[in-house]
């Protein structure tokens, strides 16, 4: 599984999981490259279809933070 | 904002001050510091770090935490190499945006203004104080404060909790509460009223980090007053944390622990090791109180915090300075930012002539017609090196040529200077770009300037989408350049996609009626009446009983012996007086609909024949609907005349009855509070309590007065008058909750049975009187919930929108809490929260009118099929049902909405889009995110 390198979808609530974010790229946390985010007002903003497409278009994972 | 300055002077009155103040240097030009860091990164002198306690090093030039405001950088003079020795300089050089700056000099600056609010903080315990507990003879031994920054993930050590003495894992920990606080050995009389619950809090962070790990609280009461705070505690209690009830005489280095001395109330010594101690200091005045009170010349009590009242808690004695925070008294978060609203909205009432002065109105072009076709810009920024010495920016800038819409791409080296908005500018018009895509930092910090220049450029705000390529890319993904690279490029295609889909939204304002309605004429309702009429804003006063004056008139003098009658007397004077407030006595709130700014309510008011109904408009309700004395029932309060609330007691007390004040009162503290009938502590009783004692001492200084109690809560000022009724003679007794006193009659005679955990025995005695501490229930606020849709906690008091940041908003916007409807507390507090909340709602009345973010629900009546699902799950209230013939549909109250799209998640038919963020543009979003996984596929 080294070689397993995810392709991870994150929803990310702008009020926090977003600012959280911000926050550790500030205190230059490192983490790996494998999110890419989409950010969202809120994470009840996420409709189940969005998880269930982002499946289908080859996410490994999905991610919300909020 | 001047920021690392001091008050050097201050001249005038109220409306006329001339401040002096001297601006340190910070030696960076603060129009210039882009925050990147860079220079710390290259500063060769260490410096301890105050803000992690020195427990970190941190640089001379450095910024003192990630969120610190303003975002500029500051050289601390006292270590800087160059500053102290002439030499060095590497930061000039390195700082690509040339903010350093080391001809700065310290800048005299005068202010005209019109008041003065005083918020300086606290202090700290002195260390020989904290030396006692063994404080710098042990490293094991840390303050609270430490403690905190060592568990933060974010401080020193990212969250681990390691001894210092060896590097390991403690597996015991002990706090010791009370440090520099409740303790004249150190000439700190109060409670720092804060520690307990910070204390419990650290303890749980603790646990969660390592659960085996055994923790022990020792404490002499446990002061979890505050609303919700019992809960906590019991949460901790569940966690396994234990409270030990001992005053800790000693902490004793021993081998590589530390024993703590203490006896416990049934007389045992002890001698019990911990890995490590953690001393829960209280808070001090802050350093420079006396400097202030020079300066201002404000008077200082005793502990040298600023003197006020009870009737008037945020006011000194200077007319025009007014004071909010822990300097006019140790308080906690909501408190202070409940008194800081309250002085702003004092300040706010001073200064009604001057409000409006000073705006500039800007002008924006005409919105350009946006045209069918999409011309999308893309704009990719270095940030300095902060983004190009990781991502390769021209790459991801290549990499949009071929995207669908995009007709021009560029990059920049600061898409943030003036330069660089100014060609963002030209180049919209240049091109007809109708869509912006910057990837740059963080939409959070950068969006509104770029909202800003696309208004410039005429094109609606709301074109715009950044993508965050530096907070979220390259500062974290700093040793793999080319994941970060890819990232980036995923990142812009899916902002493109997204991009395609924006519309240009609507801005909407909604005028605001310019009055309040009050729900509750008692002392927080006229407070807020009177603050509002102040500032020149109308309210109706509705007070369901025949007059106003709530609880205040049945209270004959407060804690710190100032009689009520006169400060309720001159408020009845002052709101009969005022042609802005209208009350309407035996009134209910009947019917109640509407958004902020624009509220319709049905009140019915007057009794008997005079009774009637009337509708009024109003923009904001502010709700103070009190609350009353719980009657518990097992203590004979009905049953017996002998045994009396302490509201009764304190009637009483106030006659002229030769045997008001009896030889023998048993006072029972928490009777039907804290897990009886009413969960929670009603903060008030414990102060009460030592009122009345102190009370019947000043009578018949023979009386016994013995009150029996769990915790004895007079936090703050309020230990002074807990001492002195110890020293005065009353005997104070701790009961445990499963051995609580009994209340009966046995051959006519009232007898209580209690244990006395100070003599170890079983008591039976026959008092003259008993009073009972009763606690406080709400008044009427379910009906009020479900009519204004506002939540209540499980205890019946209403939730505010955010317990520490908003403390005196609903979530429900435009309608403001405040007083015993929120929780228990005292006078004093009321007030301040009843300032607090009039300061807050008369934002929108001052405004005239309400903004609405263009980002709100929409909902498509043809689509809309009526289910209600929306209305009932909006945590806002801002979905309303309405009627099309026969049909129902749902419609979004936009003042009120908060742009969540909970409601457009959940709509079954998909009838609910959200602006800027419709399943459309999300759709894309994911699918343009999905193109690079087939390529990644292919390339493998």
């Amino acid at each position: 599984m080294s070689d397993f390198n995810p392709k991870i979808l994150g929803f990310l609530c702008n009020w926090c999981c977003y600012a959280a974010a911000d926050a550790a790229g500030v205190s230059r946390f490192q983490y790996p490259p494998n999110l890419r985010t989409i950010r969202v007002m809120c994470t009840g903003r996420v409709d189940p279809s969005f998880i269930l497409r982002g499946f289908i278009e080859g996410a490994d994972g999905i991610f919300t933070g909020g | 904002m001047v920021t690392n300055a001091d008050l050097t002077a201050l001249k005038g009155k109220p409306g006329d001050f001339t401040a002096k103040i001297t601006k340190r240097p910070r030696y960076i030009d603060a129009e210039n510091c882009t925050a990147c860091g860079l220079c710390t990164l290259y500063c060769p002198k260490h410096l301890a770090d105050p803000y992690n306690e020195e427990m970190a090093l941190t640089r001379p030039i450095h910024i003192d935490y990630a969120q610190a405001v303003p975002a500029t950088y500051y050289i601390d003079p006292s270590s800087c190499l160059h500053i102290t020795h002439d030499t060095c300089q590497i930061c000039v050089p390195v700082c690509q945006s040339h903010a350093i700056n080391f001809s700065q000099k310290p800048e005299e600056i005068e202010l005209k203004i019109g008041a003065v609010i005083l918020s300086p903080g606290f202090g700290r315990i002195k260390k020989d104080t904290l030396a006692k507990f063994s404080y710098g003879k042990h490293p094991d031994v840390v303050t609270a404060v430490e403690f905190e920054r060592m568990t933060t993930a974010s401080g020193p050590f990212l969250g681990e909790i390691k001894c210092f003495s060896d590097g390991r894992h403690p597996k015991s920990l002990a706090f010791i509460q009370c440090v520099g606080s409740r303790d004249l050995g150190c000439d700190n009389g109060y409670c720092s009223s804060v520690c307990c619950m910070y204390a419990i809090k650290e303890a749980m962070v603790a646990k969660e980090h390592d659960p085996e790990v055994d923790i022990t609280i020792y404490y002499m009461d446990i002061r979890t007053q505050g609303k919700e705070f019992d809960k906590a505690q019991q949460r901790a209690e569940n966690m396994g944390i234990k409270f030990v009830r001992a005053k800790v005489a000693d902490v004793t280095p021993w081998e590589n622990r530390l024993q703590l001395t203490y006896s416990t109330l049934d007389g045992q010594h002890k001698f019990v090791p911990h890995d490590m101690v953690i001393l829960s200091e209280g808070l001090e005045s802050p350093k420079d109180a006396e400097g202030i009170a020079k300066i201002t010349k404000i008077k200082l009590n005793k502990y040298n915090f600023a003197q006020s009242d009870t009737f008037s808690p945020l006011t000194t004695n200077v007319e025009g300075v007014v004071v909010a925070g822990a300097f006019q008294g140790p308080k906690d978060i909501p408190e202070s930012v409940t008194q800081a609203s309250a002085a702003a909205g004092i300040v706010a009432g001073m200064l009604t002539k001057q409000r409006g002065q000073g705006i500039v109105h800007k002008d924006y072009p005409d919105e350009q017609p946006m045209g069918d076709e999409v011309r999308i810009g893309v704009f990719v920024c270095h940030c300095g090196i902060n983004i190009a010495s990781v991502v390769d920016v021209h790459k991801v800038e290549d990499s949009v040529e071929d995207m669908e819409g995009v007709v021009y791409h560029t990059d920049s080296l600061y898409s943030c200077s003036a330069d660089a908005v100014e060609t963002l500018k030209d180049k919209i018009i240049e091109h007809n770009l109708n869509r912006v895509v910057i990837a740059a930092c963080s939409p959070r910090t950068h969006e509104p300037l770029f909202q800003e220049t696309l208004k410039d450029a005429g094109l609606n705000r709301c074109l715009i989408e950044m993508v965050n390529i530096r907070d979220q890319c390259s500062w974290v993904h700093a040793g793999e350049p080319e994941a970060a690279t890819d990232k980036s490029q995923d990142l812009v295609r899916m902002a493109v996609a997204k991009a395609r889909g924006m519309q240009p939204l609507p801005e909407q304002t909604v005028p605001v009626t310019e009055k309040a309605l009050i729900v509750g004429g008692g002392i927080a309702g006229m407070t807020v009446a009177l603050t509002l009429a102040k500032q020149g804003f109308k309210s109706v006063l509705l007070e369901k009983g025949n007059e106003v004056g709530g609880n205040l008139g049945l209270l004959n003098h407060t804690l710190d012996a100032s009689e009520t009658a006169s400060h309720l007397k001159s408020l009845l004077a002052q709101v009969d007086k005022s042609d802005k407030i209208d009350v309407l006595t035996n009134a209910e709130l009947a019917d109640f609909s509407g958004f902020i700014g624009n509220f319709t309510s049905v009140i019915s008011h007057g009794s008997g024949k005079k009774k009637k109904e009337e509708t009024i408009d109003h923009g904001v309700v502010v709700l103070a609907t009190g609350g009353h004395e719980h009657r518990p029932g097992g203590y004979l309060l009905e049953e017996n005349k002998k045994v009396v609330t302490q509201m009764e007691l304190e009637k009483r007390l106030a006659g002229w009855a030769k045997d008001r004040a009896p030889d023998s009162v048993v006072m029972i503290q928490c009777a039907g509070s804290r897990g009886d009938d009413l969960n929670y502590c009603s903060k008030v009783c414990c102060n009460h309590a030592v009122k009345n004692a102190l009370k019947i001492k000043e009578v018949n200084p023979a009386a016994q007065v013995i009150v029996l109690y769990r915790d004895m809560r007079t936090y703050g000022y309020a230990e002074d008058a807990y001492r002195e009724a110890r020293l005065k003679g009353v005997i104070f007794i701790p009961y445990e909750p499963d051995n609580k006193p009994q209340v009966y009659v046995e051959k006519r005679r009232l007898h209580i049975k209690f244990f006395d955990s100070l003599m170890q025995e079983d008591m039976d005695m026959t008092p003259d009187l008993i009073a009972l501490s009763v606690g406080i229930k709400p008044d009427g606020t379910e009906e009020l919930s479900k009519l204004l849709k506002a939540p209540l906690t499980d205890d019946k008091f209403f939730l505010e929108a955010h317990v520490k940041l908003r403390p005196v908003e609903l979530p429900v916007a435009g309608v403001f809490v405040c007083g015993l409807a929120h929780g228990p507390k005292p006078v004093d507090e009321t007030i301040a929260q009843a300032q607090a909340a009039a300061a807050k709602a008369a934002i929108p009345l001052v405004k005239g009118r309400v903004t609405i973010d263009p980002i709100v629900s929409v909902i498509d009546a043809d689509t809309c099929i009526g289910c209600r699902l929306c209305v009932s799950l909006c945590p806002f209230g801002a979905i309303e049902m309405f009627k099309v013939g026969k049909k129902n549909k749902a419609r979004t109250i936009s003042a009120s909405c908060k742009a969540c799209g909970i409601c457009s998640s959940r709509c079954p038919t998909f009838a609910i889009s959200m602006g800027g963020f419709t399943n459309e543009q999300i759709t894309d979003q994911i699918i343009a995110f999905g193109e690079v996984v087939e390529k990644e596929t292919v390339t493998a």
